[in-house]
């Protein structure tokens, strides 16, 4: 096994994939620095000094302050507990509407499987922004919108993905035994096919965790998601977006905060991917 | 074949009966009177009743369905109540430069991601796949928004490299006027010849469409490596390498083009999600196509407008999956029975 490029690649030193264990880390970072946001953020969190506003990174305000006075890094860390919310509850209730729907179709077969996945495929045909842009305009501005629009759009991945699982557990022998006992068709569901499809939907959870985060930033920047006070991150892009040349420090922060935590959820998505589905683990 | 056709076409069809109810139904919970924002504030009561009169409003909700429905298949699609131009004519303009924006940077994905792809599956576990995998990772996860004003501020107005916004220098349309033919400025320059609009135009699309290219980017990187990786562990490969072709040449000359399969469906995916990405991106550097309108109608709340916008991204992603479910299907048999 000769080849041409081998010198070249005995130089490049081998590197351990530790990738999923970087993600879960950096999100454990993520994850308590929100939580303990009371405890560590150095300000109040809606506490606007008018004469301490734009002031550039400095030891006392470690990144800056924003148009109205404001500490930058109290309002990332109070920002991280709105982001994660939303991510928490959209996947919540999509996971559940989903995977409902889904092991349903999947289990039953038939004409409800053709009904419930042609509906899935109306609502997969709209990408998940426009859908919750026509939407959000229509009701009023919020988290509670954001939530609502995202998870109305996020729902179908779930039911398409417990289907299919479903569909091919419906077939296997403990499930056939089950039927010749007798044991009514919901019961199997709940018993035997639910727990069963649920490991793909756990993976796919964490690696959509990201995209739901930059979906409701999105929203906000557009102005249709989370209001002032509220801290949340996409806000606080857009409305220091006309300072970037003079005041760097109010957008490059919170962005850097959204980009930090997308990017936690979506390595730790691949590591638990790759570790549970042996055929991916490409090492 | 033929048989596998005409159930993807009726399938295809019946999501688009099912986009137009839904369109239908987005429609009617806006809030505010269309008929108000039509004939104006001031209207007088017969003012009003003629605009409902002329809008239908007065009709069952079911009559009202099938009529909107009729009035699409026949290529009504109704009037901007801010343009008071008829919606086909307004996104005619806007669609084709979300296009160019879109194909630039779908362009510019596979020409990075493709490559950068191959060389992580190469060198997989040492340093470069790692920094594929970092780099792409970081493609996925950045926020666009953020990613346009930080390029602007930085490539645009800072180090002034590149036009600020826009889709390209306006001033030349006296100078050298465009002819227009497919609404795309760069092709319309590139076919009549006007090479002052045609590298304007060009200058224009650089950072824009960097910035949507980011995520597709990303996406076929890791695509492409995960099929190769698993491509290289067949059966063939395992012949080839007994034959003495070396690892780049398995993988380049015969890995790469089942390994591909996989990344075409993914295309039509990314294509979509591509055109409503470049929604923020355009209102970041005032792009003038379907983001910018859609933002325009939704602040009027021109109602036939964003159906019209809806209704356009939710065909277009419809029949970009027909198309890549129907490429593989002839490309790889194997697929046609699901």
């Amino acid at each position: 096994m000769t080849t041409d490029a081998q010198p070249l690649r005995r130089l490049l030193p081998r590197v351990p994939d530790r990738f999923a264990a970087f993600g879960a880390v950096l999100l454990a970072v993520v994850v308590l620095t929100a939580l303990l946001a009371p405890w560590l953020a150095p300000y109040p969190l809606d506490e606007p000094r008018p004469l301490e506003r734009l002031l550039p990174p400095s030891g006392a305000h470690w990144l800056g302050t924003d148009q109205v006075g404001r500490d930058v890094l109290t309002r990332i860390l109070y920002g991280g507990r709105t982001s994660l919310f939303i991510a928490v509850a959209v996947l919540g209730v999509s996971a559940v509407t989903g995977v409902t729907l889904g092991v349903v179709a999947g289990y039953a077969g038939g004409w409800v499987r053709d009904v419930i996945m042609r509906v899935t495929d109306v609502f997969l045909a709209f990408p998940a922004l426009l859908l919750s842009l026509a939407l959000a305009i229509v009701l009023q501005p919020g988290v509670n919108t954001v939530i609502l629009v995202i998870a109305v759009t996020w729902w179908p991945w779930y039911t398409r993905l417990a289907a299919s699982v479903a569909a091919s557990i419906a077939t296997r022998p403990y499930v056939d035994a089950a039927r010749c006992l007798g044991v009514p068709a919901p019961l199997i569901v709940v018993r035997h096919v639910l727990p069963n499809s649920l490991t793909p939907v756990l993976v796919q959870l964490s690696l959509d965790a990201g995209g739901v985060i930059l979906t409701s930033a999105a929203l906000s920047y557009l102005g249709l998601g989370a209001q002032e006070p509220t801290a949340e991150w996409g806000l606080m892009v857009q409305q220091g977006q006309t300072l970037f040349t003079t005041n760097w420090w109010v957008v490059t922060f919170p962005g850097l905060a959204i980009l930090v935590t997308a990017f936690a959820f979506n390595v730790l998505g691949e590591g638990l991917r790759n570790a549970l589905d042996p055929r991916r683990a490409v090492r | 074949m033929l048989r596998h056709l005409a159930r993807r076409l009726g399938q295809a069809l019946l999501v688009v009966a099912g986009v137009v109810v839904l369109t239908f139904a987005v429609m009617r919970l806006v809030p505010g009177d269309p008929a108000v924002a039509f004939a104006g504030p001031k209207a007088t009561p017969e003012q009003l009743a003629e605009a409902r009169a002329r809008f239908g409003l007065d009709d069952p909700l079911p009559v009202q369905l099938l009529n909107y429905a009729r009035d699409l298949v026949t290529g009504d699609w109704g009037t901007s109540l801010r343009t008071r131009q008829p919606v086909r004519d307004d996104l005619y303009l806007a669609f084709p430069a979300s296009l160019e924006l879109v194909g630039a940077a779908l362009l510019i994905a596979i020409a990075a991601g493709v490559p950068l792809g191959v060389l992580a599956a190469r060198h997989k576990t040492r340093l470069p796949d790692l920094g594929v995998r970092l780099g792409s990772m970081l493609a996925v996860s950045v926020p666009v928004f953020w990613l346009a004003l930080a390029l602007q501020t930085v490539f645009a107005g800072g180090l002034g490299w590149f036009p600020i916004a826009g889709e390209y220098d306006s001033s030349l349309d006296t100078t050298s006027p465009l002819t227009l033919w497919t609404n795309i400025t760069v092709v319309d320059a590139l076919i009549t010849g006007n090479w002052p609009i045609f590298t304007s135009a060009l200058w224009h699309l650089v950072l824009p469409a960097l910035v949507v290219a980011a995520y597709p980017a990303g996406v076929i990187a890791q695509m492409t490596r995960a099929a190769l990786i698993e491509e290289a562990g067949q059966d063939h490969a395992r012949l080839e390498r007994a034959l003495g072709f070396g690892e780049t040449s398995i993988l380049t000359r015969f890995a790469l083009r089942p390994a591909l399969n996989p990344v075409l469906s993914l295309i039509a995916l990314v294509f979509a999600y591509a055109i409503v990405n470049g929604f923020l991106v355009e209102a970041v550097f005032n792009w003038p196509g379907l983001g910018r309108y859609a933002a325009e109608s939704i602040r009027s709340l021109d109602t036939p407008a964003i159906a019209g916008v809806t209704l356009l991204v939710a065909l277009v992603y419809v029949l970009a999956n027909l198309v890549v479910d129907l490429l593989q299907g002839f490309v790889d048999p194997r697929t046609r029975s699901r």
